[in-house]
């Protein structure tokens, strides 16, 4: 390992300009005569829009234009669309129903879109916009996923009938079914996953700018993924050919997901831009516009049952899941309950058969689609509550039943698609119960119960996949795109380097653990490369970041593009010193003829390449390789958590006493930044657990947790000192032997918590967010039927 | 929202049902309106400007009355749409009852909010819709001679 290399602990190169507030976010950027936009929204959850009357609003001071749904269809602009196609048990596609950027005819949650206002100023537009008259006639809603089916529900789309958009399973459903016949103890449980938003700092934001001359568009969006907005904005909303279209993501302030997607507002602000006459326009979407418009995460409904043998092995599970995908279809949203939910209800167990059914509903709220973890949170959720409440049930320790179930031979073939390549689970619950002195916990529980104070355990051992994702595989899935990712390695004549890629950073430090790796490859220090990406003007292509893929994919593309700089350099190298091609080797940033002292530093063999002076027959100018790398099979980070927690009964109010978290995720560029991510992760699956609820009023509809009065976001007092650490196995898939780190956290601490409250109340049925209110509840009813 | 309450105003019945359908009663009575008009024997016209936590609109709406049994009971029943600040509509049972020293007033509201009013007003709304409640049968009691009225207004979410 070098200073710099794989493994170094080298700070962040992105965080000068974060912490003295010279980021360059999309709000950041002002054109000139930018015109701002502010959206009408609806108030109701579903409802006709009988008229909408402008001319009050077009009248008003600085109003540019107001632009109705109308318009946008009589403009034929294309409207949103999800690219992964999902096929009922019965062989049927999914049910998609439309979803134009702006709402003609019928709103059906509360945001939902009718028209736009642009003017001089924000505040202009935003007086201007409460000058729209909409004359709205009130449907009923409904807003509960397990009652969006039922007969007599209000039905949201033509196209999908009795709210059903798919009916889908996997797995063998008989052999399934004959494995329970032979158990010999069955697990059930019941469970909610509660519906939550993400609330990135940065809320999400557009301007749209269009070039009359040119009749070309140019997109700043807060956006994890801009090649991919601008395929869809043009192969499906038909806003222009990607040529005449040009996306730039900058600085983003998080995403967790929910800046993958492409939003009604991108095409509204283009299409708008057009409408005034070229003049940008820019949309900033305020706090409450976030909480309603953004793409919510989970909203799963689940029973789950799990067979054994009378030795204590797994012989089975079966699932049965609604998943709430929101009023319209979000562009990845019906992949989630289902490739990236259900492939992962193996865990990190041998289970012979799994049977799993997802039914995905549309309802009267906002579009829930990936939100860090994006189903494997979902299906961590289902297999570690079940295995803890086994143990429970058949009295064993629930890390030896875990323990009793692990894979150890790889790879291995889970019954529902997935094949681990590597791991080594009993690594991690070993290090995860050594830290937590899992075994001194009884002594830890009389303790505290002498305090009169409730001490639990739990733990939670997840799996996930990353390293998304293998093209051909996922496109026998039903995905629109190829999930690859390229790179292009540009070696300047003074010998620095710009790294291109197609993966995206919002947070992931990409500025500096990219560069780490050049340094580990050529050994020039890591303050002579640059990482560029989210500009489709200047990256070639790319997939964009989400499923933790930029190391295990993106830096996968780039290894193989710096192969071919590497190989390129060697030979002019070798041909400047007149030495044999296989005797240069690149060590300590020079090219040596390996056994001599002779030796020519990096810059000078990039030079050499460019002044093209005396350069092998047949070579070309220039050091400058591009590649594109495609995955052979996703990466499978997993670990073991365990959380401890003590809860006062006399106010319900749970305290994390402790947090071990031990991942393997392959081998570490920078474990400073794996900490973080992990840090992170944490955080919001504890805010998950135990704070964080998304709210729709059921009958009205009406989103009541639209801002941070209403919705409780885990604060730094909330959470204890994490302990976490890592194992490592190589992962066999990629050329860098990484596995992925950013959505584990999120992934394995809600079983955890939940399983340790559940562990110190005595009774198993604490929904989340476990608030102070629901464990004083609950310790209230189980000292009742205890008594 | 639920809620109901009672007050006791010292004045008859005749009284509290002539004030209860005087458009310039009510608007001088109801915090914030700025005009109430007459459309007809049962239907008027407000404009309202309220305030609910951080949101504050003026509301645009039309009150019906029904179920008209003077001088002892009413419905009355409204909408309000506060453009981008949501919309508030809802119902009450009003019904006076002759008592020692005045007319009893007692009435049952249910409501419904939408829009930035729910969505940052929720736990607001009750407190506020009880002190709009007081404030209006405080200032009604005045008006027809007297003091403070008794009683008070209970308003729970559901």
């Amino acid at each position: 390992m070098g200073a710099e290399g794989f493994g170094a602990r080298v700070l962040r190169k992105e965080d000068k300009r974060f912490i003295t507030g010279r980021g360059r976010y999309t709000d950041d950027i002002e054109l000139k005569d930018m015109t701002h936009g502010v959206f009408v929204r609806s108030p109701h959850a579903h409802a006709k829009v009988r008229s909408i009357d402008t001319s009050a609003a077009e009248k008003m001071p600085g109003v540019v234009g107001v632009l109705t749904g109308h318009d946008l269809a009589a403009d034929k602009i294309g409207g949103l669309i999800c690219g992964w196609m999902i096929h009922s048990r019965d062989g049927s596609p999914m049910k998609m129903g439309a979803h134009p950027a702006l709402a003609a005819d019928t709103v059906r949650y509360v945001g939902d879109a009718v028209a736009i206002v642009v003017a001089e100023t924000r505040d202009q537009a935003r007086d201007a916009a409460e000058a729209v008259e909409v004359d709205y006639e009130e449907l009923p809603a409904v807003t509960d996923p397990a009652k969006a089916t039922a007969a007599g529900a209000p039905q949201i789309h033509p196209e999908a009938e009795g709210n059903l958009i798919y009916d889908w399973t996997i797995g063998d459903e008989a052999a399934t079914e004959g494995q329970f016949a032979n158990a010999a103890h069955v697990t059930k449980i019941d469970l909610v996953n509660n519906r939550l938003v993400p609330n990135a700092m940065e809320p999400r934001a557009a301007i749209g700018s269009y070039d009359q001359a040119e009749e070309h568009f140019t997109l700043y969006n807060t956006t994890q993924n801009p090649h991919v907005a601008r395929l869809v904005l043009s192969a499906f909303v038909g806003m222009a050919p990607e040529h005449k279209l040009r996306v730039v993501a900058p600085d983003v302030g998080g995403g967790f997901g929910s800046k993958i997607f492409i939003y009604p507002e991108e095409t509204a602000c283009l299409w708008a831009s057009r409408k005034v006459g070229g003049r940008p326009v820019k949309w900033v979407a305020d706090r409450t516009e976030a909480f309603l418009t953004d793409a919510h995460g989970r909203d799963h409904v689940t029973h789950a049952e799990v067979a054994f043998d009378a030795d204590n092995r797994v012989l089975g599970l079966r699932v049965k899941t609604i998943a709430n995908l929101g009023a319209y279809m979000s562009t990845f949203s019906s992949s989630v309950p289902t490739y990236l939910y259900a492939t992962l209800l193996s865990g990190q167990y041998a289970i012979p058969q799994i049977f799993a059914e997802v039914q995905a509903v549309y309802t009267n709220t906002s579009p829930v689609d990936a939100y860090r973890g994006a189903g494997r949170p979902e299906a961590t959720f289902v297999v570690e509550r079940l295995m803890e409440t086994a143990a429970r049930e058949l009295g064993v320790d629930p890390a030896e039943l875990r323990r009793k179930n692990f894979v150890r031979a790889f790879p291995h073939q889970t019954p529902v698609i997935m094949a681990y390549d590597a791991g080594d689970y009993d690594a991690s619950l070993d290090a995860a119960l050594k830290a937590a002195d899992y075994a001194g916990f009884p002594a830890r529980r009389a303790e505290a119960e002498s305090r009169g104070k409730k001490r639990g355990i739990g733990l939670s051992c997840y799996i996930e996949a990353c390293g998304i994702a293998p093209s051909q595989a996922v496109g026998s899935l039903g995905a629109g795109v190829g999930l690859w990712e390229s790179a292009e390695v540009r070696v300047n004549p003074v010998g620095t380097i710009e790294v291109l890629t197609g993966t995206h950073s919002h947070g992931q430090s990409h500025e500096t653990t990219f560069a780490q790796i050049i340094n580990e490859r050529f050994g020039v220090p890591t303050d002579t490369v640059s990482i560029v990406h989210g500009d489709t003007d200047k990256v070639q292509f790319g997939m964009g970041t989400y499923g933790s893929r930029s190391a295990a994919v993106g830096l996968s593309a780039v290894f193989k593009a710096l192969d071919k700089v590497e190989a390129k350099a060697k030979k002019l190298a070798a041909h400047l010193m007149e030495a044999a091609e296989g005797d240069i080797v690149l060590e300590d940033g020079s090219f040596k003829v390996a056994g001599t002292d002779r030796a020519l530093a990096f810059h000078e063999v990039a030079l050499a390449a460019y002044t093209a002076h005396n350069l092998p027959e047949g070579m070309e100018p220039g050091l400058k390789e591009t590649s594109f790398y495609d995955p052979t099979n996703f990466t499978f980070p997993a670990g073991s958590y365990v959380c401890e927690v003590e809860i006062d009964p006399d106010t319900g109010v749970t305290e994390i006493v402790q947090f071990v978290a031990a991942d393997d995720f392959g081998r570490i560029i920078n474990p400073m930044i794996v900490e973080g991510q992990v840090h992170g992760g944490l955080a919001q699956g504890i805010g998950q657990a135990l704070l964080e609820g998304c709210v729709y009023d059921h009958e009205s509809g009406q989103l009541v947790t639209a801002s941070f009065m209403d919705y409780c976001m885990p604060r730094a007092d909330d959470l204890p000192s994490f302990n976490v650490m890592t194992t490592e196995t190589v992962c066999p898939g990629n050329p860098l032997g990484v596995k992925g780190c950013g959505e584990a956290g999120a992934i394995g601490s809600p079983p955890a918590l939940i399983n340790a409250l559940t562990d110190a109340i005595g009774r198993n049925d604490l929904a989340m967010p476990a608030t102070p209110q629901r464990v004083w509840a609950a310790l209230r009813s189980s000292s009742a039927a205890a008594a | 929202m639920e809620m109901k309450g009672e007050y006791v105003i010292p004045a008859s019945r005749e009284t509290v049902w002539e004030a209860l359908n005087d458009p310039e009663v009510l608007k001088e009575c109801i915090t914030g309106c700025k005009s109430l008009d007459k459309e007809s024997d049962t239907e008027m016209s407000a404009v309202v400007q309220a305030k609910v936590g951080p949101v504050k609109a003026t509301f645009k709406g039309n009150v019906t009355l029904s179920n008209l049994n003077p001088p002892s009971s009413y419905t009355i029943s409204g909408e309000g749409k506060g453009g981008i600040a949501g919309f508030a509509k809802g119902g009450a049972d009003v019904s006076l009852e002759e008592v020692e020293g005045g007319t009893r007033l007692s009435y049952e509201v249910t409501a419904q909010i939408g829009g930035k009013l729910a969505q940052l007003g929720s736990r607001l709304v009750d407190s506020t819709a009880k002190k709009y409640a007081d404030d209006f049968f405080s200032c009604l009691s005045k008006k027809l001679g007297g003091g403070e009225p008794e009683g008070g207004t209970e308003a729970s979410s559901s």
